[in-house]
């Protein structure tokens, strides 16, 4: 600025001096009006100086009260919508190569909804998470799965945070803490689709409407003991069923974990189901390729064990990790079943109501190994055990099954950051008797908003 | 299933340890142990939820993490967000209604320190980015002393029949401290200016503290691991603008960054990062001492 002025200055002193004589007075009247102006620039910057000294003390003062309480200071300040709950969005969608129609788990009793056998391109369910605490004594959190014509309330619970002494309770529609899967949504799935032991027991997974109470142990061995008390309407219960004071169904588990060395952890879990079902209807295929529709009554005991086992050098699973999980249940059914007569229409049943008796179980275990960072592969083994199924005198209207599904999967992720994921899978699916099937899944899960961690 | 619970519960109240006099304390990461030592010495128990190998973002809510946060009497851990994806589950899963938010048993390092690069814009696309500023904020002394003065204050009020001990202890180490500091500035002085690669916005306080000129980064956002494209154009810009050392922490894979100096001819430089993350880097002193060593030998 200065070099500048005096450049120009010293130009109009130079082109003015040889080259004609200016007067006198001009030349006095220039050089008056270049100090005045030099005058108030030099005022102008000692000004500027001035406040910059005074900006850099008072960053000094700043700093040093720093010492006190500094980021709730400096933190600009919160708006209104800075409370409203944190919200994630789960988008996944997949491309299905599978033989088509519906594809139940031969033997077993349907869970809740049909088995979709959808193919081509799907775009499954779109997750709405949000979650907030309600004030300082609990959390609340609601989950919706949206498809086309339908939202469905996956979980709408309340969580406390301040019982203390190991307890917490939780209230509302919550996922049951029995085994180990059931609390994990698909998008947290190591495969595309979901175990047969899951499909056969619970459809997807149990949900609970009803009271959940945990308490950890104050002890160096993580032990934790749940019981639920619930309305019971979901599958193995029923809406009949439910429809009662009291509770429909409960459910008691207990796990126990640690750390074995610095690389290695564990949880092993035992968990029980108890549902009374009244009514449950259910399309079991007869002696005529009919599909009969059945209702039972009485009662369900399911006695879950699950454990896992994690593996990460020094802890630290960024580079390379391992997890195995294995599940095996075991459930118990007796009471009644009805058969309605659909003679008419070319079934076999007459409408006669006799005992059902079944005892099945079944498993899976899975092994899923981070090689490298992004990337991960894992092998999964599904078997069920279709054990003794025992219609009383409606037998005679259906075949007797002497069969065990099961099924292998292979599936390699892709994990760009921890919100995205593509996964390609397949399997040989051998669930549905005398159709064993070859299935493709490439898959994406993409999380947006404000997603926390899972649980181990 | 009642007398089991009952036997249990016997059993439980047998082998629990009988009424300790020392605080239980557990903290996020090994600096706080670290630091609590140096003001609570024996009057209390402290461990680290996490060890100098592992990185403070990505750790798991394990099971034995949650049996240790359901005993804990004080929680310490950074804040502003650097362990968003474990902490609130620990804190929510354990039961344990002293360590919430907002309690005084939970502390919050953060609130005590000056952070540095808060982000203008909040978006996934600019990788992992923590609203309230950078949180690996200890690798700058003085937030330590800062958290010092802080924490002694919290665990005189935690433990009021101590008071008059937190306050000692923190008075000698107000007084070590800043000694160490003197000695440590004087020794880097020679590195003030110095061109560096780091793995992760991990070292931001250290470079900011020294004097350090942060080039590169291997990642290519800020959590994300490196690729091979990235680091092949950080090594285009290294070419133009040299760097003296390519640094990471003890935690971090040394792959990418010895790759990157192996071709750039210069120096990688292993840093203990926290507590533990080297054989030096025994107590606060040790890591400062530990670091600075490592950075002298490798520009000297």
């Amino acid at each position: 600025m200065f070099n500048r002025i005096f450049a120009v200055a010293s130009l109009a002193l130079a082109a003015s001096g040889p080259l004609y004589a200016a007067p006198q007075e001009d030349v006095d009247a220039l050089r008056a009006d270049f100090d005045a102006k030099l005058k108030s620039l030099q005022a102008d910057y000692e000004a500027r100086l001035k406040a910059l000294e005074n900006r850099v003390q008072t960053n000094e003062a700043n700093a040093n009260n720093a010492r006190q309480e500094v980021a709730a200071s400096a933190s600009p300040p919160a708006a209104a919508n800075a409370l409203n709950p944190e919200i994630s969005l789960i988008l996944q969608g997949a491309y299905i190569d599978r033989a088509g129609g519906e594809r139940p788990i031969t033997g077993f009793m349907p869970a809740g909804e049909h088995a979709h056998g959808e193919r081509g391109f799907t775009l499954d369910h779109t997750e709405v998470v949000a979650s907030a605490n309600v004030d300082p004594y609990s959390r609340a959190l609601v989950n919706l799965a949206l498809a086309d014509e339908e939202v469905e309330v996956e979980e709408a619970w309340f969580q406390s945070l301040r019982l203390g002494h190991g307890l917490t309770v939780k209230g509302g529609r919550f996922r049951s803490g029995i085994g180990y899967q059931n609390e994990r949504h698909p998008h947290a799935w190591d495969f595309a689709d979901n175990s047969l032991m899951y499909s056969a027991l619970f459809g997807e997974a149990l949900k609970q409407d009803g009271l959940q109470l945990r308490w950890l142990a104050p002890t160096e061995l993580f032990l934790e003991l749940g019981a639920e008390v619930a309305k019971g309407q979901f599958f193995p219960g029923s809406d009949a069923g439910a429809d009662k004071n009291g509770a429909g169904a409960w459910a008691a588990f207990a796990h126990v974990g640690g750390d074995v060395g610095v690389a290695h952890s564990w949880r092993a879990g035992l968990s029980y189901l108890r549902a009374s079902p009244r009514e449950r209807e259910a399309f079991l295929n007869d002696i005529n390729e009919f599909e009969a529709l059945t209702a039972f009554s009485g009662r369900s005991r399911t006695w879950l064990a699950d454990f896992v086992w994690k593996w990460a050098p020094d802890s630290n699973p960024r580079q390379r990790n391992v997890i195995f999980a294995a599940e095996y249940f075991g459930r118990d059914e007796d009471g009644d079943l009805l058969c309605q007569d659909d003679s008419a229409a070319g079934g076999a049943c007459l409408g006669l109501t006799d005992r059902y008796d079944s005892a099945q179980s079944g498993g899976y275990a899975q092994a899923i190994y981070q090689f490298m960072p992004r990337w991960r592969t894992g092998l999964r083994y599904d078997r069920l055990d279709g054990g003794s199924v025992d219609f009383g005198t409606n037998g005679a209207f259906f075949d007797a099954v002497d069969f065990d599904p099961s099924r292998w999967s292979l599936m390699t992720d892709y994990s760009p950051s921890e919100f995205s994921r593509f996964r390609l899978q397949l399997a040989r699916d051998k669930s549905l008797q005398g159709d064993p099937d070859n299935q493709l899944i490439l898959q994406y899960i993409l999380s947006i908003g404000a997603h926390g961690g899972h649980k181990f | 299933m009642k007398h089991l619970i009952a036997m249990s519960l016997i059993l439980l109240g047998l082998t629990a340890p009988a009424a300790r006099a020392a605080l239980n304390v557990l903290t996020c990461e090994p600096e706080w142990a670290a630091l609590t030592q140096e003001l609570a010495g024996d009057l209390a128990d402290v461990s680290s939820a996490t060890t100098a190998q592992q990185d403070p973002h990505h750790i798991e809510a394990r099971p034995s993490l949650l049996a240790r946060a359901r005993r804990a009497d004080l929680l310490i851990c950074t804040g502003a967000e650097l362990e968003t994806g474990w902490l609130p589950l620990l804190q929510r899963e354990a039961g344990n209604a002293r360590i919430q938010p907002g309690q005084p048993s939970y502390f919050e390092a953060a609130r005590f320190a000056r952070l540095i690069e808060r982000p203008t814009a909040l978006d996934r696309a600019q990788g992992d980015v923590h609203a309230s500023g950078n949180p690996h904020l200890h690798l700058d002394p003085h937030n330590i002393a800062r958290v010092a003065d802080g924490l002694a204050k919290r665990l005189s009020e935690l433990d009021p029949a101590h008071a008059a001990r937190y306050a000692d202890r923190n008075a000698d180490f107000q007084r070590r401290w800043p000694a160490a500091m003197a000695r440590w500035e004087t020794q880097a002085a020679g590195l003030r200016g110095a061109s560096v690669v780091t793995h992760h916005r991990n070292l931001s306080y250290l470079a900011d503290w020294l004097g350090l000129k942060v080039v590169g980064e291997l990642e290519p956002k800020p959590g994300m691991e490196p690729t091979a494209s990235h680091l092949a154009e950080l090594l285009e810009t290294l070419k133009a603008t040299p760097a003296r050392m390519v640094l990471r922490a003890a935690y971090e894979s040394p792959k990418a960054s010895e790759w990157l100096a192996g071709r750039a001819s210069i120096p990688a430089v292993e840093l203990p990062y926290t507590v533990g993350g080297s054989p030096g880097a025994k107590d606060l002193f040790g890591l400062f001492d530990d670091t600075l060593n490592r950075l002298l030998q490798a520009a000297p």
